[in-house]
């Protein structure tokens, strides 16, 4: 990794970097877990703050939850167009022999809203309603059949399985064939940097099968009658029925890793959390109609994604700061979500709070998760009914996690179940 | 104090009392009316505050103006009409005693 290093940080050494100096794209810093110690610096000493050089170019990071809110209700000002980079710190479009995807979440109005409307229905809570059985049945069966006093690995067994199953429910996806969309979601977050893919070419490769497997769906849909599944939705709804290509592609990827990756490791951080936190776990085993409030704690403390980014439309002060016309703006959700001066005890885990879906987990503005309701939804059904089978799941090693600065990814868990 | 009445998807009414100077969506949640999330802290930027103006208030309140931040958060909530308002952008003031405001099912 020519543009990180790992060498471990402490406070003391992050005290000594010149605040001009600090870089917050590292994805080590993710993967350590010791990005919290630079964002704590910036919030303190300069929360919004120009990074000249880095590996991703120069880039200001917006790290208060008021000026996170200001700059993601702003759509008119911070775009979020692909072609002008897009949504994350690393530019779209900007790597040779990568696909280049359209999705509604990199676009702005009035296409954005054309096609998020489409499909938003999917995941409404009219829907999920209907959804909610079902995901739990397969709940029960993925937690019914996991060892008990035995170590294994909580990601693959059941944050993986479980979300899994939930995405190919939403695309009544052949059952049998669902772990594709685990390993198509993995490939469309992917750098050749992190293991998931060779290079972009072998990335374009299985991004394209998946395109080939989802248009086979995509056909067999359109024939039928309508269905409350988001491919039949897309095949049949006048907003999307005519994409072009790549854009079918984008807006089918950007659903899956929307319900992927995200779920995946708050399930997973969830379960971290309660561990390090001890008393918290106390708390939710004495009161379990504590869920409600746990589950949006829970995605504010994980925040599985770190960032959103924008490109400035106009010259714009934010926080005294002058941005340019054209500076890419990373909204840190991560270090908004550790913001004291609007979260009280921001940093700490605690599953009964007053307003605890004030969080930043999600977005604001109209490029808001359109799938956090169903998140929600599936949190609280898995805590429901772990609640009900395993008196602890206990953390028995160190976790892993993911070397990205968009994905805040666990990707190995160790666990031992005890039997309630 | 101003009255404002929430009206529930099963029909179930709760008349509060709340300060001038408020907003519907604060007359909600101080007074633990089911039913309003308002996430974002009641700042036009989640749309979990919906409700549906009683259609005898609808032109006393105002209507969504196109264009507008709670109309393009409005265009993507479910079942959202001519009728639909974000709760924190209606102010509370005497003009709008005796308010009649219908809570959806569900927030998103």
């Amino acid at each position: 990794m020519s543009f990180d290093t790992m060498e471990l940080d402490t406070a003391g050494k992050v005290a000594a970097i010149p605040i001009d100096e600090i870089d917050v794209a590292r994805p080590s810093l993710f993967q350590q877990d010791t990005i919290g110690l630079y964002f704590d610096r910036l919030r303190k000493e300069e929360p919004v703050h120009y990074c000249r050089e880095s590996y991703v170019g120069p880039y200001w990071s917006i790290t208060k939850f008021d000026d996170i809110m200001a700059v993601d209700t702003n759509h008119k000002v911070f775009s979020s167009e692909a072609k002008l980079g897009g949504i994350a710190i690393q530019d779209m479009h900007s790597v040779e022999g990568a696909l280049e995807l359209e999705m509604f979440i990199a676009m702005d109005p009035p296409k954005h809203d054309q096609q998020r409307k489409a499909v938003t229905p999917a995941v409404a809570p009219s829907n999920l309603l209907l959804l909610e059985p079902t995901i739990r049945e397969r709940a029960c069966q993925i937690l019914d059949d996991l060892p008990i006093g035995e170590e294994f690995d909580w990601v693959d067994k059941v944050s993986v399985e479980l979300t899994t199953m939930t995405l190919a429910t939403l695309f009544d996806f052949p059952w049998e064939e669902r772990r594709k969309l685990t390993r198509w979601s993995d490939v469309t977050t992917a750098a050749p940097e992190t293991g998931i893919v060779e290079s972009y070419e072998a990335r374009r490769e299985e991004l394209i099968e998946c395109a080939m497997y989802f248009k086979g769906l995509w056909e067999q849909r359109i024939n039928e009658e309508p269905k409350n599944d988001l491919i039949s939705i897309m095949a049949h709804s006048p907003a999307t029925r005519d994409m072009p290509f790549l854009e079918f592609l984008g807006n089918l990827l950007l659903l899956i890793v929307g319900g992927n990756d995200t779920t995946r490791n708050s399930i997973s951080g969830g379960v971290l959390a309660l561990n390090q936190n001890p008393d918290e776990y106390r708390k939710l085993n004495d009161d379990p109609s504590l869920i409600t409030s746990m589950v949006p704690e829970i995605i504010r403390w994980q925040t599985p994604l770190t960032h959103m980014r924008r490109t400035a439309l106009q010259d714009w002060e934010i926080g005294g700061k002058q941005i340019k016309k054209g500076d890419k703006v990373v909204m840190w959700y991560l270090s908004g979500n550790r913001d004291d001066t609007v979260i009280d005890q921001a940093d700490r885990f605690i599953i009964d709070r007053k307003n605890p879906r004030h969080h930043l987990s999600f977005g604001y503005g109209i490029h808001r998760c359109m799938g956090n309701r169903l998140a929600e939804l599936q949190l609280r059904i898995i805590w429901e009914e772990i609640h009900r089978r395993f008196a602890k799941v206990e953390v028995t090693g160190e976790p892993e996690r993911l070397f990205s600065n968009l994905v805040r990814g666990i990707t190995k868990l160790p666990v031992r179940l005890y039997a309630r | 104090m101003v009255k404002v009445t929430f009206v529930s998807s099963d029909g179930t009414r709760r008349e509060v009392e709340t300060a001038e100077g408020e907003t519907a969506r604060e007359a909600a949640l101080f007074n633990d009316v089911p039913g309003i999330d308002g996430d974002c802290g009641g700042v036009c930027a989640c749309a979990t505050c919906h409700v549906h103006v009683d259609p005898g208030w609808i032109d006393r309140v105002g209507r969504l103006k196109e264009g507008e931040a709670e109309a393009e958060l409005l265009q993507f909530a479910e079942g959202a009409n001519e009728y639909s308002r974000l709760a924190c952008q209606i102010p509370i003031e005497a003009g709008v005693e005796g308010l009649v405001l219908h809570v959806p099912d569900q927030q998103y």
